[in-house]
C-alpha cells in the first residue's frame, strides 16, 4: 500500500492504496468523487479526464502513486462557490449535453484546451477534442459550448 | 399562460447536476459492505464444457464464492426469453433456442458468461476470475450471416440455424407489377454490423436484505419495470413485490440498455443465493463482447417500374442475424420493423418482402437506434437513387412522382401500416432548398478543379414510431402491451411530481415533460419535478425505445394532466358553491363563469388536502391522476436528408461537406432538444456509413473489440448539420407529437451512402464507406472510364 498525499479540489487528502491503483480508482472508490466517469479501458474516450497539476489527464491511464504531492482538480472542483464554471454554464446553454456521461470529461477537456490555445476555431476545437467521445450529441453543439465557454472564460479573466 | 411553454427552448434541468459531477450513474452507488463481481467469459465461439475447476479461484484471498453456469442450471432459472413471437410463412412459430444466464454445457459465442466470481474487493474478484478454470472443447463455429443456414446445426431443435422464415405482402400481386414493367432496378446489399457503445458501460448493483426477503437491482436500463416482470416471471428470481429494479442516471442507451441481459440476472439472482450486495460494472471490452449488436442483414431487393418511373412493384429478400440466442425483442426487428417500413413514403401499390432469420455464433443482435427502420430505409432509399439513375430521371423528380400526396393520408401501404398524415413534399423542397440542391453542378466542377470527387444523395425517410398501440402489437406477436403509464400528482401548496414510465437516460424528459405539464396547468417549470426509472415509485411503465416517450408516455401526462384539471373544477365548484359545469379552467385559474370569482390551481390543491368538507357522493379528497395511455396508431415521422460529399481519390477519404436534414416530428415541445437528438441520430447514421463495422473473423473472434479497432465517430468527422423542420401534427394523441430520437440515424446512411456512390460515378460499395473501400472504388470507377 501506499500513502498519496494530493490537493483535490482545494482540500488536503491522504489516500492510502496499491501501488498498481490507478488515479481513476481512486478519485472515485476512495476519494467518492464519481463526476469522473470510465468509459473505456483504452485510453480512448476520455470520460476520467481531470486536471493533475493544470493539465488535463486522463485519469485511468495514470497510477495513483504516481501523483503524490499533485493538485489535482476534478469536475466537482470547477464550480466556485456554487456559480458555475463558464464552460459548465455554456455547456448546459448550447445544450452540450444528453446523457452526461461524457460530460465531465469534456468540460476539463474544453477548460484546459481554452487555457493552452490563443485563438479557437470550430475546426481547431473539432481536432483537439479526438480523444473525448460522445456517442450523444453528434458533437455540433459540444463545439458551439467551448467557442462560448472560452468567451467566457477570458470575460472572466479580464 | 396555457400555451406558453410548449414550442419554448428552455434550457434542461436536469444538466445542473450533470455538469457538476453529481449525475448518479448506477457505478457510483457504493454501499458499506458491498461487494464486487467479475464474470468469467467464454474465449471461444463455441465449444462444449466439459467442467469447471472453481478450486483455485476460492482460495484466493477475499474471495467470497464462484458460481458457474452448473448452479444456475441447478438452482432452476430459467432462460432469458424473447418478447415477440414471429411466425413463419407456413404458420409455425419461431425457434427459440434457451438463452441460459450462464453456459452450463455449451457456449455458443464469444464473452458468454459462465461463471461469477463474487470477492471483497473489484481487484481480487477479476484475479480470481483469471483461476476459475474451464474445460472447453472447441466447436466449429457458424459466423457468416448469408451461409449460416447451410452451416453446421447449432441446436439440435433449429434445423438449418433458422428461426424462421418470415413473409409480409402480396405475392402473386408483387410479381404482376414485375411482369408489366418498363423498367426493373436490382440492388444487393448488407447492412452493416454496429455496436451500440453507449459511452456508460453497462452496470448493476443487487442488494438483498434478509430482513425483508427483498431484492433492490439497480441496473443500466432504459425500461426497469421490464427488467422487474421478466426476471420475476420468467426466470424467477423473486416474486415481483420483492423485486424492486432502480435505473438511476443512464448514460445513453440507443437500444442497448432496453434488453435484458445474463449479468444484472445472475447479480440479483447470486444477491439472495449469497445474501449479499454485489457490483458489477462492464469494462468497454465486456460492452463491445456481450451488448447486443445491431443491424447485419443481407438483402436482394428490385424495385419494378413503369415508363414514367412510376413504381409497380417492389421485392425484398433478406437474411438477417439474429447471433447466437435471441434477445428481449431481437425477432421483431428485422419483421415487424423493418418489412412494414418498405413502403418508405411512396405509393407503390404491390410489396413483398421474406425475411429468414438466422442464428450464428456472434453475440445477439437486437434494436439499435431505429431497429429495422434504418435497415428498410437505407434499402428503399438506395434502391430509389439507384432506380432514377438508370432511368436518367432526376432522383428528386423520381420521389416526387411517386410520393403519397398529402391530401392521401389516411394512406393504407401494402404492408400492413396506416400512415395518419404526412407532408413528403414540403420537406423535400425544403431540404432542397436549404441544400442549393439547383446549384450542385457547379460545386461539382469547382470541386473537380481541386482534385476531389463531389457526390450529392438524397434520403427520404418514413419510421414508425410511438410504440405501439397494444392491439396491434399483440396480433403481431408482442408479448406485452405498449401503452405508457402516467401520473401527475399536484403537491398541497401546488408543486407537481410527474411520475412517468418513459426512461430518460439523455433525451431530456426531466425538462420536456414538465414542460408539457407545466404549460398545461398554468405552472412555472421549476414548479414540476419528474421522476421515472424506479419500480418502487411508480405503478408500471414499459420505458423508452422507438422514439416512444412523447408520442406515448408524454400522452399518458397530457391525458393525467386533464384528469387533474377536471377534478380541480369540482373541487373549484364546492369552494365556490356552484355547479361544475359554471367552472372554466383558465390554466392558471379557475373561474366561476357567472361572476368574477376565482380560485388560483395553488389554492385548490391546498383545498384538495386540507379541506373537511367533502360531499359524499363521487369527490374524494386528494388531486393525484393517473392514465394509462395506449396509442390508437403508431406515429409517423418522415423527412429528407440531403448529404454532400467530397472524396480525395488519392487517399480515399470521403468528407461530409454538408448535411442538411428536413424532419417532420409533429409538434415539438423543446426544439433545442429535439435539435440535439437529431444532431446525434446523424452522428451514429452517418457513423455507419462511413466509420462504424463489427467484424468477427472465421473462428468467431471479435476482431473490432475495443476503440482502438471499432471506429466511433468523433468531432472532427462531422461538419455542423443543417437542420430544419416542418409540422403535420400526429392526428391520434393529444400531445401531437410523433417522435424525433431515432430520425436522424434513419434517414442519413442512404444519404451518405448515395452521395459517395454519386461521387463515384455509380460504383456501389457498402457501408461502411472507410477510405481504403472507397479508393478502390475510385480506381474501378476510372478502369470503366478508360475502357
Amino acid at each position: 500500500m501506499e500513502a498519496i498525499k494530493l490537493q483535490v479540489n482545494g482540500r488536503k487528502r491522504t489516500v492510502h492504496c496499491a501501488t498498481n491503483a490507478t488515479l481513476v480508482d481512486v478519485i472515485r472508490e476512495q476519494l467518492h468523487l464519481t463526476g469522473t466517469h470510465v468509459g473505456c479501458d483504452t485510453s480512448q474516450c476520455g470520460a476520467c479526464t481531470v486536471h493533475l497539476d493544470g493539465d488535463a489527464v486522463k485519469a485511468c491511464t495514470i497510477l495513483a502513486a504516481q501523483c503524490d504531492g499533485s493538485t489535482l482538480t476534478t469536475i466537482e472542483g470547477l464550480a466556485q462557490n456554487e456559480v458555475h464554471h463558464p464552460m459548465q454554464q455554456a455547456f448546459n446553454e448550447c445544450h452540450g449535453l444528453q446523457c452526461g456521461f461524457c460530460t465531465p470529461g469534456m468540460i476539463m477537456s474544453a477548460v484546459d484546451l481554452v487555457h493552452k490555445e490563443e485563438e479557437l476555431s470550430p475546426e481547431a476545437i473539432r481536432s483537439a477534442l479526438e480523444g473525448n467521445i460522445c456517442r450523444c450529441t453528434g458533437y455540433q453543439n459540444i463545439v458551439a459550448a467551448v467557442v462560448q465557454g472560452a468567451a467566457g472564460m477570458k470575460e472572466q479573466q479580464s | 399562460m396555457s400555451g406558453s411553454l410548449v414550442g419554448q427552448r428552455i434550457l434542461r434541468k436536469e444538466d445542473h447536476r450533470y455538469i457538476t459531477g453529481k449525475g448518479r450513474y448506477t457505478d457510483d452507488i457504493q454501499q458499506v459492505g458491498m461487494t464486487y463481481g467479475c464474470f468469467v467469459r467464454s474465449p471461444y465461439a463455441r465449444a462444449d464444457i466439459k467442467g469447471f475447476d472453481v478450486s483455485q479461484a476460492l482460495e484466493m484471498e477475499d474471495v467470497i464464492s464462484v458460481l458457474t453456469g452448473l448452479d444456475v442450471a441447478a438452482d432452476g432459472l430459467g432462460g432469458l426469453p424473447c418478447g415477440w413471437m414471429i411466425h413463419s410463412k407456413d404458420g409455425s412459430e419461431m425457434r427459440q433456442p434457451v438463452h441460459p444466464v450462464m453456459a452450463a454445457e455449451r457456449v455458443n459465442y464469444l464473452g458468454e458468461p459462465v461463471a461469477l466470481v463474487v470477492a471483497e474487493t473489484k481487484e481480487a474478484a477479476k484475479n480470481a476470475a483469471e483461476l476459475v478454470l474451464v474445460d472447453y472443447e472447441e466447436l466449429t463455429p457458424v459466423v457468416d450471416v448469408a451461409s449460416a443456414a447451410q452451416g453446421e446445426q447449432l441446436y439440435a431443435e433449429v434445423p438449418n440455424n433458422t428461426c424462421y422464415e418470415w413473409g409480409l405482402g402480396d405475392e402473386a400481386a408483387t410479381d404482376e407489377g414485375f411482369a408489366s414493367a418498363a423498367h426493373v432496378t436490382h440492388i444487393e446489399l448488407t447492412n452493416n454490423r454496429l455496436i451500440p457503445n453507449a459511452i456508460e458501460p453497462r452496470a448493476a448493483l443487487a442488494e438483498y436484505n434478509s430482513g425483508t426477503d427483498e431484492i433492490v437491482l439497480h441496473t443500466t436500463s432504459q425500461n426497469p419495470h421490464l427488467v422487474r416482470l421478466i426476471l420475476t416471471a420468467f426466470v424467477q428470481i423473486a416474486p415481483e413485490h420483492k423485486l424492486r429494479v432502480i435505473a438511476p442516471d443512464v448514460g445513453g442507451g440507443f437500444g442497448s440498455k432496453i434488453f435484458i441481459y445474463s449479468e444484472e440476472t445472475a447479480l440479483a439472482w447470486a444477491s439472495k443465493k449469497l445474501g449479499l450486495s454485489i457490483k458489477w460494472t462492464a469494462e468497454r471490452s465486456e460492452s463491445f463482447l456481450t451488448d447486443a449488436h445491431g443491424r447485419d442483414h443481407v438483402t436482394k431487393a428490385a424495385l419494378a417500374m413503369d415508363s414514367e418511373g412510376q413504381f409497380l412493384a417492389f421485392k425484398v429478400s433478406t437474411t438477417a442475424n439474429m447471433g447466437a440466442y435471441l434477445s428481449t425483442f431481437a425477432s421483431s426487428v428485422p419483421t415487424y420493423l423493418y418489412g412494414t417500413l418498405l413502403a418508405g413514403q411512396y405509393r407503390t401499390p404491390a410489396i413483398y418482402v421474406e425475411v429468414n432469420s438466422v442464428f450464428t455464433n456472434t453475440a445477439p443482435v437486437d434494436a439499435y437506434r431505429g431497429a429495422g427502420r434504418p435497415e428498410a430505409t437505407y434499402l428503399v432509399e438506395r434502391i430509389v437513387e439507384k432506380a432514377a439513375g438508370e432511368i436518367g430521371l432526376n432522383p428528386a423528380e423520381l420521389r416526387r412522382r411517386n410520393f403519397i400526396g398529402k391530401d392521401q393520408f389516411p394512406y393504407q401501404t401494402p404492408v400492413a401500416l396506416e400512415y395518419d398524415i404526412g407532408d413528403y413534399e414540403a420537406s423535400l423542397d425544403k431540404a432542397l432548398e436549404m441544400a442549393s440542391y439547383e446549384t450542385f453542378e457547379q460545386r461539382r466542377v469547382e470541386a473537380l478543379a481541386r482534385g476531389k470527387l463531389r457526390g450529392i444523395g438524397l434520403s427520404c425517410y418514413i419510421e414508425a414510431c410511438g410504440l405501439a398501440p397494444s392491439q396491434v402489437a399483440g396480433a403481431l406477436g408482442a408479448g406485452v402491451g405498449l401503452w405508457e403509464s402516467g401520473e401527475v400528482r399536484v403537491n398541497p401548496t401546488g408543486s407537481v411530481t410527474v411520475l412517468t414510465g418513459s426512461h430518460s437516460h439523455g433525451q431530456g424528459h426531466e425538462t420536456t415533460f414538465a414542460q408539457l405539464v407545466a404549460d398545461r396547468l398554468g405552472l412555472a417549470i421549476e414548479d414540476v419535478e419528474v421522476v421515472h426509472g424506479d419500480t418502487g415509485k411508480l405503478d408500471f411503465g414499459l420505458g423508452t425505445y422507438g422514439s416512444r416517450s412523447l408520442a406515448v408516455g408524454g400522452s399518458a401526462l397530457s391525458v393525467a394532466a386533464d384528469k387533474v384539471v377536471e377534478k380541480g373544477r369540482k373541487i373549484a365548484a364546492l369552494l365556490l358553491n356552484t355547479e361544475v359545469d359554471n367552472i372554466a379552467f383558465d390554466a392558471p385559474v379557475y373561474k366561476m363563469m357567472d361572476s368574477n370569482e376565482t380560485k388560483t390551481f395553488q389554492e385548490i390543491a391546498f383545498a384538495a388536502y386540507v379541506n373537511h368538507d367533502w360531499p359524499s357522493d363521487n369527490l374524494e379528497p386528494g388531486l393525484a391522476e393517473k392514465a394509462f395511455y395506449d396509442p390508437l396508431n403508431f406515429t409517423y415521422p418522415a423527412g429528407t436528408h440531403i448529404c454532400e460529399v467530397e472524396i480525395d481519390p488519392d487517399t480515399g477519404v470521403t468528407e461530409i461537406v454538408q448535411f442538411v436534414a428536413v424532419d417532420d416530428f409533429g409538434t415539438i415541445i423543446n426544439p433545442m432538444i429535439v435539435e440535439g437528438q437529431v444532431h446525434g441520430g446523424l452522428a451514429q447514421g452517418i457513423g455507419q456509413a462511413l466509420l462504424e463495422q463489427a467484424v468477427y473473423d472465421e473462428s468467431g473472434q471479435l476482431v473490432t473489440g475495443s476503440y482502438m479497432d471499432y471506429c466511433m465517430p468523433r468531432a472532427d468527422n462531422f461538419p455542423d448539420f443543417k437542420v430544419g423542420m416542418t409540422c403535420t401534427p400526429c392526428t391520434h394523441n393529444p400531445v401531437g407529437a410523433k417522435g424525433c430520437g431515432e430520425a436522424g440515424a434513419i434517414g442519413s446512411p442512404p444519404a451518405v451512402m448515395n452521395a459517395v456512390i454519386n461521387a463515384l460515378g455509380g460504383v456501389e460499395i457498402d457501408m461502411p464507406a472507410t477510405p481504403e473501400k472507397v479508393w478502390r472504388a475510385v480506381l474501378s470507377s476510372q478502369a470503366q472510364k478508360i475502357a
